[in-house]
């Protein structure tokens, strides 16, 4: 907070910095003393370039939002709202719909959070609260790997190593116990919504743990030690205690989480199946809309198809930036020193 | 009778606190459990990685350009080459501005307007690389009309700027105002101050924010899709079509062949192992630097 008042440089004004006793002795004045216009100027040329710096910034939002409403308009006025509710995605004939694209993005990102959640608060709970201290580093550091590993990396090992689990083993034990259901039926190909969910899962855990870890750590030490001292267990203390507490940031995390899946390419591009198909069953492949972004749009060849592309990446980048924004609020709430409030 | 009374009541206290005993054992098993599952991935991934990969990794693949389907042999020497090409685009033109930015932050952007940039530097960081990539295609690939490693660098440019600038920003408001104050009171002026004594003071920092947005975008394949495109022989022209090295994985790793396969594992490897080297090598720096505890 301090750092703020450094606008108030004390010799800014010429007389100031070449006082009287100083300019009596000439030989004594070493030469970067000399405040005069040049440094002046260099003073207002260095403030505007890394002004100039900060506005690029602005500028690359502003360009992204440019670039996709300009280059969306033809499918915009082609189909209108339509686009995202029609699911005939026919290039040959060129008449797009997005809905099964928006499906297979919802379901995988969904499925993806079903797995994870439990996962990654499991761990910042262990992490945070039971682990011995000697581990916590160690824990933390390895768990954050998972988050340095490429999407890329990530999809080759699916290819090869998830996969075939999921078609020989996983697959069929899903559709003999739970079959009933409907939602995990028909031939376990391992390529399809399922694996596509699972490998989004991995990939987020680090990030929502990492984010739970920060605001059960934001907890204040005293409201863990008052429910011990009304003889609470300690996991009903890490329940009261401090995942009460913490839950609008868990929130937040979790919401960060679904973002990062939403606009997770390649990974799910390389094990989803790439089929534009709305299927009820989670064995089926699907598709999702970073996905046909990665596959189709370097050999789009018409105008309209292109720009049905554009549309389709205009409406990801808005989900994700409505999803980024409220995750970013509801972190801030806790971490922001607000009071924290019962559980209940 | 009162005896009796005080006898049962705590034998209800004895099993309810069993009952609570056990749920307590079972959380902490279940979240040991969690801890397990996840980093059973993990180990998969890098046994997997060290295990398909080394077999496939030798001074061929290091050294040749792939070589026609079909052919044993050939490398990804020009992939990782043109990764190092647009890599090294990216960073001119990405750590300057994010730097830059950072500064003008921590050092100016007390106001309206620096909240503004700090809040459209962090929705920038959320934007779905792919598209990113699309932009990279509007403003380079339309304009130049044909894919290049510019775009490709533009793209991961993009990528770089938000995180360095929060990096520096966060890092140079760390560096205490007594040290500023002691230059300016020495009559230093303030951009002098700024980059020899602030900048300085940060500099681990501020390496750390940006060689941890170098393994970032160096594993990025969505934003180089459509823009720095692949290619099969050696590129050292900005302006044309580059290979890189998770597009190579990529498109090796969903082809049908056997030996791009091995080939893809090979290069993942590779990849693995630079940015694992990287982000270990920042915390090593960061871990001895003055300011850590921050990264």
């Amino acid at each position: 907070m301090a750092n703020r008042a450094v606008g108030a440089h004390p010799l800014t004004s010429p007389e100031l910095a070449v006082g009287p006793a100083l300019a009596a002795q000439p030989p004594a004045k070493p030469e970067f003393l000399i405040k005069d216009s040049t440094s002046q100027w260099a003073d207002r040329t260095f403030q505007f370039a890394m002004l100039a710096c900060g506005l690029t910034v602005l500028l690359l939002v502003y360009l992204i939002i440019y670039e996709l409403t300009t280059k969306g308009t033809l499918a915009r006025h082609a189909f209108g709202w339509r686009f995202f509710f029609q699911s005939d995605w026919d290039p040959v004939n060129d008449r797009y719909g997005a809905l099964s694209f928006v499906y297979g993005t919802i379901v995988s990102s969904l499925l993806a959070l079903l797995i994870a959640v439990p996962l990654a608060i499991g761990v910042a709970v262990f992490i945070t609260e039971m682990s011995p201290r000697w581990l916590r580093t160690p824990l933390a550091f390895t768990t954050e790997l998972l988050a340095a590993i490429p999407s890329v990396i990530y999809g080759l090992w699916a290819i090869f190593v998830l996969v075939p689990l999921l078609r020989q083993s996983v697959q069929p034990w899903l559709a003999r116990y739970l079959g009933w259901t409907g939602l995990v039926e028909g031939p376990p190909y391992g390529i399809g919504m399922l694996a596509a969910g699972v490998i989004l899962a991995i990939m987020i855990v680090p990030i929502i743990s990492s984010i739970a870890r920060e605001v059960m750590t934001a907890v204040p030490q005293q409201q863990r030690e008052a429910v011990l001292a009304l003889g609470a267990t300690r996991w009903e203390m890490i329940r009261m205690g401090v995942l009460g507490n913490a839950r609008a940031g868990i929130w937040g995390g979790i919401i960060l989480g679904l973002g990062r899946a939403l606009g997770e390419t390649m990974a799910v591009t390389m094990v989803i199946g790439n089929r534009p198909e709305i299927a009820k069953s989670l064995f089926a492949p699907g598709y999702t809309m970073a996905s046909v972004i990665a596959n189709e749009f370097s050999e789009a060849s018409g105008e309209l198809y292109l720009s049905s592309l554009v549309e389709v990446g205009l409406a990801l980048f808005l989900v994700t930036i409505v999803v980024n924004v409220l995750a970013q609020l509801l972190v801030w709430s806790v971490t922001r020193g607000t009071p924290a409030r019962s559980h209940v | 009778m009162s005896r009796a009374m005080t006898l049962k009541a705590s034998q209800a206290d004895l099993s309810v606190s069993l009952w609570r005993r056990a749920i307590d054992l079972l959380a902490t098993f279940a979240a040991g459990s969690a801890v397990v599952l996840v980093l059973l991935p993990l180990g998969a991934v890098f046994g997997y990685l060290v295990y398909k990969g080394i077999g496939s990794l030798n001074w061929a693949f290091l050294s040749q350009t792939p070589k026609p389907v079909g052919e044993a042999g050939g490398g990804m020497a020009n992939a990782i080459a043109g990764s190092a090409l647009i890599l090294g685009i990216a960073s001119v033109i990405g750590v300057p501005v994010g730097i830059g930015a950072g500064v003008y932050l921590a050092e100016y952007g007390r106001n309206r307007l620096g909240d503004l940039i700090r809040f459209t530097a962090d929705v920038l960081n959320g934007v779905p690389s792919i598209v990113i990539g699309i932009v990279a295609y509007g403003i380079v690939v339309l304009r130049q009309r044909h894919f290049s490693a510019l775009a490709g660098g533009v793209a991961l440019a993009i990528m770089m700027i938000p995180t360095i600038t929060r990096a520096t920003e966060e890092m140079v408001l760390l560096v205490p105002t007594a040290v500023r104050e002691a230059a300016y009171g020495l009559g230093v002026s303030r951009w002098r101050t700024t980059i020899s004594i602030t900048l300085r003071t940060a500099m681990s920092g501020v390496i750390t924010g940006v060689m941890l947005a170098f393994a970032r975008v160096a594993g990025e394949t969505a934003p180089l899709l459509f823009t720095a495109f692949g290619n099969t022989y050696w590129n050292w022209n900005m302006n044309q079509p580059t290979a890189a090295l998770p597009l190579q994985i990529f498109v090796y790793a969903i082809s049908p062949f056997d030996e791009w396969h091995r080939q893809a594992w090979a290069g993942a490897l590779v990849l693995i192992v630079l940015i694992v080297v990287s982000v270990s090598a920042v915390r090593l720096v960061a871990g001895r630097g003055m300011l850590k505890g921050s990264s």
